[in-house]
């Protein structure tokens, strides 16, 4: 029994209990649903083992959502307990967990996911390509990420939660101060999914750079194409920093080194500056292809082309240099000296140029355009004001003589939340919305969709405004608890009834999800926005190969030209399409990293030993395997066309 | 599978060609990684807390025999690609598998090297500076043990399909990472080992 009780929870509570009984439930029922329905043979065939990077996307964005839930559950219980003065609802332990794998959660499983499902869906119908570049390495990014998810999501149930917060500050998350392993679960699941992100990385700029459709110069690239291209590098760029800081936080955790300890040598704010190294690029790794998407979505309802194409290129390469140069204005009040402090606040504020100059093009674009107010376009225009309010404490907050009062309060608080929210989520919502279309073939409810909009944006409103008082007031952030006296209490019931509003509209998606599927129409086309890029050229549903003939590209708007311009848009004849076959590899690949992981995790030797080997044996597999694709006959061609109403022209 | 004869093996198909190019995005990767571990190194570098100082535990003689083998393994195996280039599999084989034993001599002599360190009193544990050095050094040597194992695989493909554009693509981007490793190390050789020492 002594092995078992390691895997105990070191600070348990009821609600924890019941989260046992929860998932032991649905793990279950998704069994039992799977044989009863025999539907594993389906999962196995058309999901586990798929390389094509449209189901890969799609699964990406669901497992998104679920996380979503994940992280808002824990938002909602951290709004409740601070709802009041003095609230008992929860103890410190529980709140430092919780805010903790809030972060994670909503960053690394929820906006990363979130970004991916998109970037995998969307830009190989951009370009006019096949597939991604590696669509087998593809499926090992989506499986990395998943199971490194999952290591996360199970640590409140087995061994305790991390609560060393998100950013897992050493020494507070070194073994003295850290005992559980939570902070090793944080350590070795943001590993595995961080892994994933940058096989993701390599992938889509080897895409983009390589397999764009003939005509398509750089300059004639959607924008969604161009953000995916900037994040990208900004991932490969970055990410090697973490999966260096993570291996040296795990050493000095798990084998006693003395990277960031307090003795022997060790600095803890080294992992300070390497965390915000990787930290502050990330933040523009999700708020880039956001920005890709409203360019997208603004330019095809406001019915013009986008303005200042060039500029608004120019600006994201300018902030993906600039997101590199800024990572010290996270820790302003350490101590760094003033050279340093000036220089970070000149870079932090150098940020909001070019960042201007893509508002400025989203409402020139909108300026005497024929504007229609769908969902995605409200989501759209909703985010400019809100994203700019955010963007502008955020300069606030970049004066660092002034951070000394911001600095660790709801302020900054109010501040993030207040870009990521209308900036990341929001832009996530819209393109939900503007491609489930070519997704499932049917649209969401515009009712339902503008009333989750107003919810979303009123709860947004409520929640995080009231923070940015308190905060200047000297709310701190991360505190579980505040007395009456601070006179905090009822601007935190106001944050409280926001986050429940938000709440609201997050359960109205998935209440429009299911109205939608049961009573949308189905013969909407494949062009139901009359949108202007090159995803919308194919059908719907997407055939396998996407489209039968490669597109010849003029301008940065080629669908739009071949509907206004007759510019003709698939030139060739037919001809066979090789496509790769999937495998089953990269399922199992991660399932055995997630057995990696959670050795790891545990420190159970033997276990990560054979595990290491298993992970070794699947690559001298996949060296071995002569695999070379398979091609699709020109009559499935034309009988699939036919099927889905007639090859395109 | 477009052959295209005027372009070596190696560049012949499209994949392989995007395989090429994102190896060297990869690399890109890579490179960023040992800087950050070159970085943490300075910054940790004089931090010894109670245990020694790099002065104090490298030795020249090893160290530059590591030098040694893996730049001429790094020279061998572009005799190797060399090789490949001129369609033969033969000398081809035998100049990867003298790249490998090279490496393989290499290793050998850092872990004769690491236990050494140990034996001094510079273990993992001992102070920041021996982290962050064994950490960095012990990233190489992983990265040449793991393309000791990956160089056999693709000798064995050599050997059983002959030279098609896949094996030729496989060999071709195995030798770019063997060259980078080289490039690793001779800053480590340099910034480490000789700064150490100075």
């Amino acid at each position: 029994m002594e092995f078992f009780e390691r895997f105990a929870i070191p600070h348990p509570s009821p609600a924890i209990y019941a989260s046992m009984v929860v998932i032991a439930l649905t793990v279950v029922a998704i069994i039992a649903g799977l044989t009863y329905f025999k539907k594993w043979g389906y999962l196995w065939r058309e999901w586990l083992t798929t390389v094509d990077h449209k189901r890969l996307g799609l699964m990406y964005i669901i497992s998104a959502i679920l996380m979503l839930f994940r992280g808002g559950v824990d938002a909602i219980m951290m709004r409740a307990q601070l709802a009041t003065p003095d609230s008992k609802l929860l103890d410190a332990q529980h709140y430092n967990e919780i805010f903790t794998t809030h972060g994670v959660v909503m960053i690394m499983f929820m906006a990363m996911p979130f970004i991916f499902g998109f970037m995998n869906y969307i830009v190989p119908l951009q370009i006019g390509a096949r597939d991604v570049a590696f669509p087998r390495l593809n499926a090992i990014s989506f499986w990395l990420f998943f199971m490194g998810a999952m290591l996360f999501n199970i640590s409140f149930v087995i061994g305790g939660s991390p609560d060393a917060g998100w950013t897992s500050y050493f020494p507070l998350a070194g073994t003295d101060f850290s005992e559980s392993v939570g902070t090793n679960y944080y350590m070795i699941a943001l590993q595995i999914s961080g892994l994933g992100s940058l096989m993701t990385g390599i992938n889509m700029i080897t895409t983009i750079l390589k397999m764009r459709a003939p005509g398509m110069t750089l300059m004639k690239m959607p924008m969604f194409t161009w953000s995916t291209l900037v994040a990208n590098l900004i991932i490969v760029t970055v990410f090697p920093v973490l999966t260096v800081a993570l291996a040296m936080g795990t050493m000095d955790r798990l084998f006693a080194t003395n990277f960031f300890t307090s003795s022997n040598g060790g600095m803890d704010m080294l992992w300070a500056n390497l965390f915000w190294v990787w930290g502050h690029p990330e933040v523009y790794i999700l708020i880039l292809p956001a920005f890709g998407i409203y360019s997208e979505i603004i330019s095809t309802f406001s019915s013009k082309n986008l303005y200042g194409y060039t500029s608004m290129v120019a600006s994201m390469v300018i902030i993906s240099v600039l997101s590199c140069l800024v990572w010290a204005h996270h820790f302003f009040t350490m101590g760094q000296g003033a050279a340093s402090n000036s220089f970070f606040s000149i870079t932090t504020m150098a940020i909001a140029v070019p960042t201007g100059v893509k508002i400025f093009n989203w409402l020139f674009t909108m300026w005497k355009g024929k504007i229609r107010f769908t969902v995605p376009m409200l989501y759209s225009i909703g985010f400019i004001p809100l994203f700019t309010i955010g963007g502008v404490t955020g300069v606030m907050l970049a004066m660092s003589a002034a951070d000394y009062q911001y600095h660790n309060t709801m302020f900054l608080v109010a501040h993030f939340h207040n870009t990521i929210i209308p900036g990341v989520v929001f832009a996530m919502l819209a393109g939900l919305t503007y491609y489930w279309p070519k997704m499932f073939g049917f649209m969401l409810n515009e009712r339902i969709g503008k009333w989750t909009f107003w919810a979303l944006s009123i709860g947004f409103v409520l929640a995080f405004f009231p923070m940015y008082i308190t905060g200047l007031d000297g709310q701190a952030r991360r505190m579980y608890t505040y007395s009456e006296s601070t006179g905090f209490g009822p601007l935190n019931m106001l944050s409280f009834i926001g986050a429940g509003i938000m709440a609201i509209g997050f359960v109205l998606i998935v209440y429009n999800i299911y109205y939608s599927i049961r009573y949308a129409p189905r013969n909407i086309g494949s062009d139901p926005w009359d949108a202007r890029t090159l995803e919308w050229a194919t059908h719907t549903p997407v055939p396998e190969y996407n489209f039968a003939i490669t597109p010849a590209v003029n301008s940065i708007e080629p669908f739009w030209d071949a509907k206004k311009k007759k510019h003709v848009l698939f030139p060739e004849p037919l001809k066979k399409i090789h496509m790769p076959n999937n495998s089953g590899m990269p399922f199992i690949l991660s399932a055995i990293f997630f057995v990696w992981g959670f050795s790891f995790v545990f420190a159970i030797w033997p276990l990560l030993i054979i595990s290491t080997l298993g992970i070794f044996a699947c690559l001298a597999c996949r060296s071995f395997e002569n695999d070379h694709g398979h091609y699709i006959s020109l009559e499935e061609i034309e009988e699939t066309e036919e099927k889905l109403g007639g090859a395109k022209k | 599978m477009n052959l295209e004869h005027s372009q070596p093996l190696e560049y012949s198909t499209k994949q392989n060609d995007l395989n090429i190019f994102g190896f060297w995005i990869f690399l890109g990767a890579e490179i960023m990684l040992f800087a950050t571990l070159f970085t943490s190194y300075f910054v940790l570098e004089n931090r010894t807390g109670s245990g020694p100082a790099g002065s104090e535990i490298f030795e020249i003689t090893p160290v530059l025999i590591e030098t040694l083998l893996l730049l001429t393994s790094s020279f061998v195996i572009g005799l190797g690609i060399h090789a490949m280039r001129l369609g033969k599999t033969k000398a081809m084989i035998s100049f990867f598998a003298i790249t490998l034993l090279l490496g393989l001599g290499f290793l050998s002599f850092e872990i004769f090297e690491f236990v050494h360190y140990v034996h001094v009193g510079a273990g993992i544990q001992t102070s920041a500076f021996t982290a962050s050095l064994l950490t960095t050094l012990g990233t190489h040597g992983a990265h040449v043990t793991f393309g000791l194992f990956w160089g056999t695989a693709i000798i064995l493909q050599v050997k059983k399909r002959g030279l098609t554009p896949e094996t030729a693509n496989k060999s071709f981007i195995f030798s770019l990472y063997w060259h980078f490793l080289d490039v690793v190390w001779i800053f480590i050789f340099s910034f480490i080992y000789l700064k150490g020492m100075m």
